[in-house]
């Protein structure tokens, strides 16, 4: 996927300006933060889960080379085929060769980032392989030639109307004065189409949720039940997979399910979840022919020991992106690559450069509400303000920001020169602004004085008055 | 209110802001700490906690300025701040600065366990109940980050709101989220934050009340930046000039003077 998150400050700009997408944010806005809340509060062990769940991924990245061969010995005794790709490069030509080898015409997809991440849609279309989304949001983005916006509800900046309009414009054949009254409308229209496609298909391809090293097993979850189709239906399914997506057993898998759909939708569990363990059997009534894992690395092992490691704990659940109030202001594309919010703002740096990605990190106030709902409690703001410190240190930290901090630094470190500068200050402020109390505009605050008035400095400063005080003169 | 049989020395932190800005939160703290049976003294030698080079990613900076901080606040009772985001830095944040300097991590986990938040202070520590406060109005309060999510204030101010007389106290519809300042953030951002805090700004006129309190200087300087750009007549005070009751003597912020 194109890289845009240099450009994060213009887009966001652009983005708070759409709106769009600005009746998209505020319609869907309070709707996961008063579901996963409902959902929490009828789970009194939900805290102690949260513990839970940071532990049993701790262990596993602290013992991941020993969990992937172990699951990767039990995909193969069930009959799969576990194949490590170590770059992008290595996971779409895996994907590829698959689907060239059985002769693929159409490939049905459930839905999954890392297949964005590896841009796997443009690489099958490009040797003339078509791919077709089968989530509700990334058929929809697909039509649109749109990425997602958000990590579990792709679609999240669109409205209705937008559905229709792309709908009346793509499913041509159809009655034009049909009516879209409801949502259901709208799903119907794109279930039927999507049924033709699901039998058609040669290769299913789907993300997964977790992959389980015990029984090697994938799990997915989904609201949809296309993941289902995309599986069970086609000759061959292939998983796509990042090697952090492995827990040590099914009763680890079962906690982690505890708190994926809780935190994400605010649902108890997502209507669909489904475990694959290799091929079809003999004696099973449905299943693939073929069952493939592509398991990809793309940058994870090289933040394993590294104070990014905490990342890896990550299950997608969106809970930080949804609580955020900046990611609720810019929506999702602003950011500029795959992954949006709180979450992606610490993962991406590390998968594509904090040269690229340096506005990421940045653009948070740090009110902690990400790392308050993180299911497996990642530090969120720390990681980021080490981000911010890998930055400074690589001096990628703009020019300007350094020498404030220089001169700010220079003068908080002499108490009695740093007493005369913001004095100084304070008066001079304090007497420009007169009666007033206040600025519009000042030389230099613009940053400030453009959305908001700048309210002056009381006079003079707390220890000119203190020092008055005790001296008696005050 | 406990009374202990010997007066607690008490370290005021100013907070760069206080002092740059509002020097008046500054006094306001000191009455309300001799209210609470403390002595409170000022260490001359402060200038700021460090938080702006930590949160830009400036470590030795950081660490050279909280190095002097240890120094010039050891030896008191207590250190007491106005501030959440401030209190915050020193003693869920400070300590780290020194994980490869264990006696230098040792005086800041020191200092860490004794440094409170001025609020939660005064009813957490002194067991402050009530204040002899009046404000003719009706005000609404904003819930700070740092200080609700990494120092748990949520109740402290809310209950001494309570004693003040003549004051009501209605809620926003959602009083916890983050304002947009961010220290850095807003100017860094101006978009984004102004974005953001036009929200607030909006959340806050629903409420219909006529102040705005908080505990933090940074959020309320934000918060009355847009509010008076917006035009909106709601004043902006810390709350610790309304429990300290000298708000007939200052105007609030950003307000014009007679």
């Amino acid at each position: 996927m194109q890289i845009n998150s240099p450009r994060f400050k213009e887009r966001a700009t652009s983005e708070i300006a759409n709106a769009g997408l600005q009746k998209a944010l505020v319609r869907t806005r309070p709707r996961f933060p008063a579901s996963r809340s409902a959902a929490v509060e009828k789970l009194p062990e939900f805290e102690q889960l949260r513990d839970i769940g940071r532990e049993i991924k701790n262990h596993t990245l602290a013992n991941l080379d020993f969990y992937l061969e172990t699951w990767e010995r039990n995909v193969t005794n069930a009959g799969g085929h576990v194949h490590w790709a170590s770059t992008a490069d290595d996971a779409r030509a895996a994907v590829l060769a698959i689907c060239q080898r059985v002769g693929a015409k159409t490939v049905t997809k459930g839905k999954s980032m890392i297949s964005e991440e590896l841009a796997v849609n443009d690489h099958l279309e490009k040797h003339g392989i078509t791919p077709v989304e089968t989530d509700l949001g990334e058929y929809i983005l697909q039509i649109r030639d749109e990425s997602p916006s958000h990590i579990i509800a792709p679609a999240f900046h669109l409205n209705r109307e937008d559905w229709e309009e792309s709908f009346r414009k793509v499913h041509t054949g159809l009655d034009p004065n049909r009516v879209f009254a409801e949502r259901k409308d709208i799903m119907a229209e794109a279930r039927a189409l999507l049924r033709e496609k699901f039998l058609a298909a040669d290769v299913g391809i789907t993300g997964a949720n977790f992959l389980i090293a015990e029984t090697g097993s994938s799990v997915i979850v989904t609201n949809e039940g296309n993941g289902d189709l995309t599986q069970t239906l086609p000759k061959v399914h292939i998983v796509l997979a990042s090697i952090e997506k492995v827990v040590p057993t099914l009763e680890d898998a079962t906690n982690m399910l505890r708190l994926l759909a809780r935190s994400a939708t605010g649902q108890d569990m997502s209507v669909y979840t489904t475990f694959s363990t290799g091929a079809r059997r003999p004696g099973d009534l449905d299943g693939p022919e073929e069952y493939h894992v592509v398991v990809v690395d793309n940058g994870r092992s090289a933040m394993i020991g590294t104070e990014f490691q905490e990342m890896l704990r990550c299950i997608r659940c969106a809970a930080c992106m949804n609580h955020c109030p900046v990611y609720q202001t810019v929506g999702g594309h602003s950011y500029g690559w795959v992954y949006p919010g709180p979450m992606g703002s610490v993962l991406t740096p590390s998968l594509i450069g904090i040269d690229k990605a340096g506005h990421l990190p940045n653009a948070s106030t740090f009110c902690g509400k990400c790392e308050s709902v993180c299911p497996v409690k990642i530090p969120l703001p720390k990681l980021m303000r080490h981000w911010r410190e890998r930055e400074f240190e690589r001096h990628l930290t703009p020019g300007g920001v350094r020498s404030n901090l220089a001169l700010w630094g220079f003068l908080a470190k002499r108490p009695s020169l740093y007493r005369l500068v913001t004095r100084v200050a304070a008066k001079t402020l304090s007497l420009l602004a007169g009666k007033k109390g206040k600025f519009n505009a000042l030389p230099l605050a613009s940053g400030w004085t453009k959305g908001r008035d700048l309210p002056a400095p009381e006079g003079d400063t707390f220890f000119s008055r203190y020092a008055k005080q005790q001296r008696g003169d005050a | 209110m406990t009374q202990t049989a010997t007066r607690p020395r008490v370290a005021l932190f100013v907070t760069c802001l206080v002092d740059l800005q509002r020097p008046s939160v500054g006094f306001a703290a000191i009455a309300l700490l001799e209210a609470a049976g403390c002595d409170v003294e000022v260490p001359r030698q402060q200038t700021c906690c460090g938080q702006p080079a930590y949160n830009s990613g400036d470590r030795a900076t950081a660490a050279d300025l909280a190095r002097d901080f240890v120094e010039a606040f050891s030896g008191y009772d207590y250190v007491v701040v106005p501030s959440g985001s401030c209190g915050g830095m020193l003693s869920s944040h400070m300590p780290h600065l020194f994980d490869d300097d264990p006696n230098m991590k040792a005086r800041a986990e020191a200092l860490a366990a004794k440094t409170f938040e001025l609020i939660s202070f005064l009813v957490d520590e002194r067991g402050m109940t009530e204040v002899a406060a009046h404000y003719n109005g009706t005000v609404t309060y904003h819930d700070s980050c740092a200080g609700l999510r990494e120092l748990g204030i949520k109740s402290q101010p809310r209950t001494l709101l309570a004693s003040v007389q003549g004051l009501s106290l209605v809620e926003m519809k959602e009083p916890e989220i983050c304002c947009g300042f961010g220290g850095t953030f807003c100017v860094k951002y101006p978009d984004i934050s102004t974005r953001m805090v036009s929200d607030k700004v909006a959340d806050i006129a629903a409420t219909g009340a006529d102040t705005l309190l908080a505990g933090d200087l940074g959020c309320l300087l934000n918060m009355a930046g847009r509010l008076s750009r917006e035009g909106k007549a709601v004043k902006v005070r810390h709350i610790a000039e309304v429990l300290a009751g000298i708000t007939d003597d200052v105007p609030a912020i950003g307000e014009a003077t007679r």
